[in-house]
């Protein structure tokens, strides 16, 4: 087992003029074991960064370090590394049994042990009556099980996962995710896991990076990236309904923005004044989405409220209170935080 | 959702496959019957006193040295042209495969050579095999090998495989191409993350996954090889040195309109179209279902 240490690594296409820089020196050192997810929108240089990682990519600038070697210049091969796809990428004319095998077989691993390995994997993953079929006669959640298979049976230093997910309908994909943190815990492997889901992000995640615009704007555990958003981005990105930015309220010093989650303003007398434009009854919580109208001009604030409180009339006007320690503030140009935040 | 055309009309229908069926029905149903008509009767060499005489011509035909002869050297000239048109082809869509820049003009030139008749594609050959002055013979000269396709058969046979696999390697290297360009690239990436070298990706992932291409371009190369490189052979060496690179095809040919043998030639012109009917089902049968990953 290893760590991963990204020292200011940048990837660029092309030079010159038409150069298009995607990475923007990502800095972050993921220990020996841990699970560190990478979250962001698409395009934000996520995969890129995994696929550097795995060795897919070359890296324009700056170091990938997996434990102690730097592995820039190392064919995908000698990383000792295992990947999963988006797509699995199963050999579709391989059966599961020689999928998982591959990579052993080319290693040389004697075939007894090739057998050992690839049964204890199967029985891990629950694979074991399905060792003589074709990925094409797998259920997607069949497949997504071989593609960890492939991937543990190899014994890496590092798991890389690249949105495995993202196939899987709903209801398996948050049964998979118990299954990956429960792998995690019995093999205790480090693993990098890209996803644009946060659900994903803030599940799986002993710590996170988010990144936007091929930046990294915050590294840290899902408790920190939720309750002290580094910058007004996290703050939007993580968490639905997203915070409220309020980039001109009152009483808050110029050039600033106010955030505050919607869970964090009550429903009292006084305080913010805001006209019901919708409602979502979701069961379980209900989001009021409120346009509050004051000397500047008008914003809307997004509000989670529970079944012990009444349901608003549409159009009517209802009084919010932010809790003061929730409040946090942010540099309106540079989007950086500036409060502590109690 | 219906996704059938409904006609109104009764006629509209066979009146727009008409065109169609005419062209089918002039080129290819009435010569076909007229070989099989052709092929039980004997013909005087004057004409006119024609004489039904059922499958004597086959029993001449399979009894004939020269015709076995044939077959053979047919059988090696598409075997060559099948194999080293799918092989050099495969090549230069693997290349092609891994081209960034300037791809797109590569790729046209590499199509040309599918718009060249097969004539003129022999002729072509011929001029830089001639024996003289042509340069590819000069080059060989160069080398120490005498060259001289009139008179060694190994020559010629090597002159008309050029010239045919030239032919059609734009069209295997399309095929060839548009297969290696389904394979996703993620399957590529997972076997060299298993530490698989290019050379075993190639061999293990690729070229397993090409299967029904290649499946396919064989039947097509081979019934290329049969059928479409008369002009070549017409154009380059006539078949000769002796009937050394006479093919079935180029026989049918020299018998029928050069030796007059309408009768013994119409049954060559049957037995090649059960091989291509050969060829066709087990296209339709085996391409579809047995040929898979």
């Amino acid at each position: 087992m290893a760590s991963i240490t990204l020292n200011n690594v940048v990837k660029r296409y092309g030079s010159g003029k038409t150069a298009n820089q995607v990475i923007h020196g990502v800095n972050a050192k993921i220990d020996d074991g841990e699970f560190v997810v990478v979250v962001g929108p698409s395009g934000c240089g996520k995969s890129t960064l995994l696929r550097m990682v795995a060795g897919l990519e070359e890296i324009t600038g700056g170091e990938i370090m997996i434990g102690d070697r730097v592995v820039n210049d190392l064919e995908p091969s000698e990383r000792d590394i295992a990947m999963v796809f988006q797509n699995y990428a199963l050999y579709p004319h391989m059966n599961v049994f020689d999928n998982m095998a591959y990579g052993l077989k080319i290693a040389k691993v004697p075939m007894a042990e090739i057998e050992a390995r690839v049964a204890k994997a199967a029985k891990i993953l629950e694979l074991g009556e399905f060792m003589k079929r074709k990925p094409r006669e797998l259920s997607g959640g069949q497949r997504q099980r071989v593609a960890m298979g492939r991937a543990i049976v190899r014994q890496p230093q590092v798991f890389l996962f690249d949105e495995p997910l993202s196939n899987l309908d709903a209801k398996l994909r948050a049964h998979t995710r118990l299954e990956i943190q429960k792998l995690h815990r019995e093999l205790g492997i480090t693993s990098l896991f890209v996803t644009h889901d946060q659900v994903e992000a803030m599940t799986l995640a002993q710590r996170m990076i988010v990144m936007n615009g091929g930046v990294m704007e915050q590294f840290g555990t899902p408790d920190e990236v939720y309750s002290h958003p580094a910058t007004t981005f996290v703050a939007s990105f993580i968490g639905s309904p997203p915070m409220n930015l309020l980039s001109n309220a009152p009483d808050s010093e110029p050039g600033t923005v106010v955030g505050i989650r919607p869970e964090h303003l009550d429903i009292t007398p006084g305080g913010w004044a805001l006209r019901v434009d919708a409602l979502e009854m979701l069961g379980f919580e209900r989001l009021i989405y409120g346009r509050w109208q004051h000397g500047d001009g008008d914003e809307m604030v997004i509000v989670r409220s529970d079944e012990a409180q009444p349901v608003p009339e549409l159009d009517s006007i209802i009084h919010v209170t932010p809790r003061a320690d929730r409040l946090h503030t942010f540099d309106a140009a540079t989007g950086k935080r500036l409060s502590a935040n109690a | 959702m219906e996704k059938r055309v409904r006609f109104v009309s009764a006629w509209l229908p066979w009146v727009l496959i008409a065109p169609q069926m005419a062209v089918v029905l002039v080129f290819f149903f009435w010569p076909a019957g007229q070989a099989l008509y052709q092929s039980v009767l004997s013909e005087g060499i004057f004409g006119g006193d024609t004489l039904f005489v059922g499958a004597e011509n086959f029993e001449r035909l399979f009894a004939d040295e020269s015709y076995l002869e044939s077959f053979k050297t047919t059988a090696v000239f598409s075997l060559l042209v099948a194999f080293f048109g799918m092989g050099l082809s495969l090549l230069l869509a693997v290349m092609a495969n891994r081209v960034v820049r300037g791809a797109g003009i590569y790729k046209t030139l590499l199509i040309w050579p599918y718009a060249v008749a097969p004539v003129v594609a022999g002729v072509l050959w011929l001029f830089m095999f001639a024996a003289p002055m042509g340069i590819v013979s000069f080059v060989l000269r160069a080398l120490g090998i005498d060259w001289n396709h009139l008179l060694n058969s190994n020559h010629a046979m090597t002159l008309i495989v050029v010239a045919a696999v030239w032919k059609q390697l734009s069209y295997n290297f399309l095929f060839f191409l548009a297969g290696l360009q389904s394979i996703p690239k993620s399957l590529i990436e997972a076997a060299a993350i298993d530490g698989a070298s290019p050379w075993h990706r190639f061999w293990t992932i690729v070229f397993p996954l090409l299967s029904p291409t290649t499946f396919f371009l064989l039947v097509i190369n081979v019934v290329y090889a049969f059928f479409d490189t008369f002009g070549i052979v017409d154009a380059t060496t006539h078949g000769g040195p002796g009937k050394d690179t006479a093919i079935l095809v180029y026989k049918v040919y020299v018998d029928g309109f050069k030796a007059m043998d309408m009768g013994g030639s119409a049954a060559q012109s049957v037995v090649l179209m059960v091989i291509v009917v050969t060829l066709t089902v087990i296209q339709f049968h085996y391409v579809e279902k047995k040929v898979q990953y």
